[in-house]
C-alpha cells in the first residue's frame, strides 16, 4: 500500500463522481480540481442544488411524474383535458411533448419499458396506477407514447392489450419520417409506416 | 498497429445499450467474427441515417471501423426487418428469449457461420410461423449443439448403456441423461417422461420440417421446456430474465384471450 497522495475529501469526491453514468476516473478528478480551484460559493451553489435535488423532489400521486408538490401541476390544472391521457416512458418526455405547445391532455409517466433482456417486466413499471386512474371514469383516449423502438413497441402492445377491454380508445403516436432526414436513408421500417400513414397534401 | 482499421460484415443486434449523450453500444451476432460490441455514435437522435438499421433484432451490412476500445459502426443498410416482431409481442418474447440464449452462451470469441444462420432462420420463423413454441425450442436445442453443449439424449452418461424411453432423468451437471438404473432414486433430478424424451431427440437430430410434424400437447410443451430452461441455467449459472417473462405473458395472456379474438399470423 502506497501513502495517499490526494487528501481524503478530493479522493472522496472524484470517487462519488465516477459513479456518475458516463463519467470516468479522468473526467471525475478533472470536476473535482476545478470545484477546488473555483470561487467558493460555486462549490456551495452545488452541494445546495443537489440536497434539494431529493428533498424537494416526489412523484406525482396521480401522473407519477417527478414534482414539487402532488398532484403535479398539471394534473392540478383544470383547463386542461384531463380525459386525454399521454402515456410516456420518462419524465424527460413530457418535456419533449410539452414543448410542442399543443397537448392538453395529461400524463401517464411509466418510469420505464419492458425489456426482457435487463430483466424489466410490467410489474416494474407504473402501469397498474394508469388502469387504475381508467377504471375511475372518465377517460376517454390513451396516446401510448413510448420510443418507437423495440423496447417501446413491446410496451405499446402490452398496454393495447390491457386497454381494450377498459373500453377507452387508445392509440399510438404516428411513425414516420423525421423533420430534416433523407430518403434514402430511410429504413424499411420506418418508410412501410411512413406509407402507411400517408396523408393528403 | 495489427489490428485491421475497417471491415464490412453481416449481423444481427441482439441487445444495446444506451451510452453517452445519444450514442448506444450495440451486442451484434456476425457470421465471422461471432459476438461482438460496437458503438453506433448518435443514433439516439431523431435524425440518426442509421438508428432503424441498428435496431434490436434487425439483420444489417455494416461497415465498422476499428478503433482503440470500440469499434465504431460507419454504415448501416438493413437486410431484413422481422417487421411482426415488432408487430406481436409473443413473437418479440420470443427472439428476446433467442437472443438472451444467444448472448449468454457465447464469449467473445469467433464466430460461427452456422449458428449466424440458426439465427437468421429462426427469426424469419418467429416473424412467420404459428407455433413458435417449437421455433424458440428448436433454436434453444441447436444452439447447444452448435456451441458445444449438446446433451446425451442417446446413451446413458454414467453407464453408456443406450437409453430407452422410460424412466431417464436428466443430469445437466453430467451433460445429459441418465437411465433409471444409473438414476436410482435421486429426488432432485427431474424425470423425463417417453414423450418428452421423444421430442429432445427429434428437436436435436431432426430438420425443423420434421419436428413440426410432431403433435404436441400443453403438457409435454411445459415438460420439455423445463427440462431445456433447467439444462441452460446450469450451464449459464443463472436465471433467464426473458424466459421468466415469457411464462407471464402466457399467463396474462391466456386470461386476455378469454375476452379477445387471438391474433392471426
Amino acid at each position: 500500500m502506497g501513502s495517499r497522495v490526494l487528501p481524503e475529501p478530493v479522493e472522496r469526491l472524484i470517487e462519488e463522481f465516477s459513479r456518475l453514468p458516463g463519467i470516468g476516473p479522468k473526467t471525475a478528478s478533472r470536476l473535482a480540481f476545478f470545484l477546488l480551484r473555483a470561487p467558493k460559493d460555486q462549490a456551495a451553489q452545488l452541494a445546495e442544488a443537489l440536497q434539494q435535488l431529493r428533498e424537494r423532489i416526489t412523484f406525482c400521486e396521480i401522473c407519477y411524474n417527478i414534482s414539487e408538490t402532488s398532484p403535479c401541476p398539471v394534473c392540478a390544472d383544470d383547463t386542461r383535458d384531463h380525459g386525454l391521457i399521454c402515456v410516456v416512458e420518462e419524465p424527460l418526455d413530457v418535456v419533449a411533448v410539452e414543448r410542442t405547445r399543443e397537448f392538453h391532455g395529461v400524463y401517464h409517466v411509466l418510469h420505464g419499458v419492458i425489456s426482457p433482456v435487463d430483466g424489466v417486466g410490467p410489474e416494474d413499471l407504473k402501469i397498474e396506477p394508469l388502469l387504475e386512474r381508467i377504471r375511475q371514469g372518465g377517460v376517454r383516449e390513451v396516446i401510448v407514447a413510448t420510443n418507437p423502438n423495440m423496447e417501446g413497441e413491446a410496451t405499446a402492445m402490452y398496454l393495447a392489450r390491457l386497454l381494450a377491454p377498459l373500453g377507452v380508445r387508445a392509440t399510438r403516436l404516428a411513425r414516420g419520417l423525421p423533420m430534416g432526414s433523407d430518403l434514402e436513408y430511410a429504413d424499411e421500417i420506418t418508410l412501410l409506416r411512413a406509407l402507411e400513414g400517408r396523408r393528403e397534401i | 498497429m495489427t489490428q485491421e482499421r475497417q471491415y464490412r460484415t453481416e449481423a444481427v443486434v441482439l441487445k444495446r445499450s444506451d451510452f453517452g449523450e445519444a450514442d448506444r453500444i450495440l451486442t451484434l451476432y456476425t457470421p465471422e467474427r461471432g459476438k461482438v460490441r460496437v458503438l453506433a455514435k448518435g443514433i439516439r437522435r431523431i435524425t440518426s441515417r442509421k438508428a432503424g438499421h441498428l435496431e434490436v433484432f434487425v439483420r444489417s451490412r455494416l461497415l465498422v471501423h476499428g478503433d482503440r476500445d470500440l469499434d465504431i459502426v460507419a454504415q448501416a443498410e438493413s437486410v431484413e426487418t422481422y417487421r411482426s416482431l415488432r408487430e406481436d409481442l409473443r413473437r418479440a418474447a420470443c427472439a428476446y428469449f433467442a437472443a438472451e440464449l444467444l448472448d449468454g452462451f457465447t464469449g467473445e470469441e469467433e464466430g460461427q457461420a452456422a449458428v449466424y444462420d440458426l439465427l437468421v432462420e429462426t427469426l424469419r420463423r418467429l416473424s412467420a410461423v404459428r407455433d413458435l413454441w417449437l421455433a424458440t425450442h428448436y433454436f434453444e436445442m441447436r444452439l447447444l449443439g452448435l456451441l458445444g453443449y449438446r446433451p446425451e439424449l442417446f446413451f446413458c452418461v454414467r453407464c453408456r448403456a443406450p437409453l430407452k424411453p422410460e424412466g431417464n432423468v436428466l443430469d445437466p451437471a453430467a451433460g445429459g441423461l441418465v437411465c433409471p438404473r444409473c438414476a436410482g432414486d435421486d429426488p432432485n433430478l427431474p424425470t423425463v417422461s417417453p414423450q418428452a424424451f421423444e421430442v429432445l431427440r427429434f428437436l436435436q437430430t431432426r430438420p425443423y420440417e420434421v419436428c413440426a410434424t410432431l403433435s404436441l400437447t400443453n403438457r409435454i410443451r411445459r415438460e420439455v421446456e423445463n427440462l431445456l430452461e433447467g439444462y441452460d441455467v446450469y450451464l449459464m449459472e443463472r436465471r433467464l430474465k426473458s424466459a421468466a417473462f415469457l411464462r407471464d405473458l402466457r399467463r396474462h395472456w391466456q386470461t386476455l384471450d378469454a375476452q379477445t379474438p387471438e391474433s392471426g399470423t
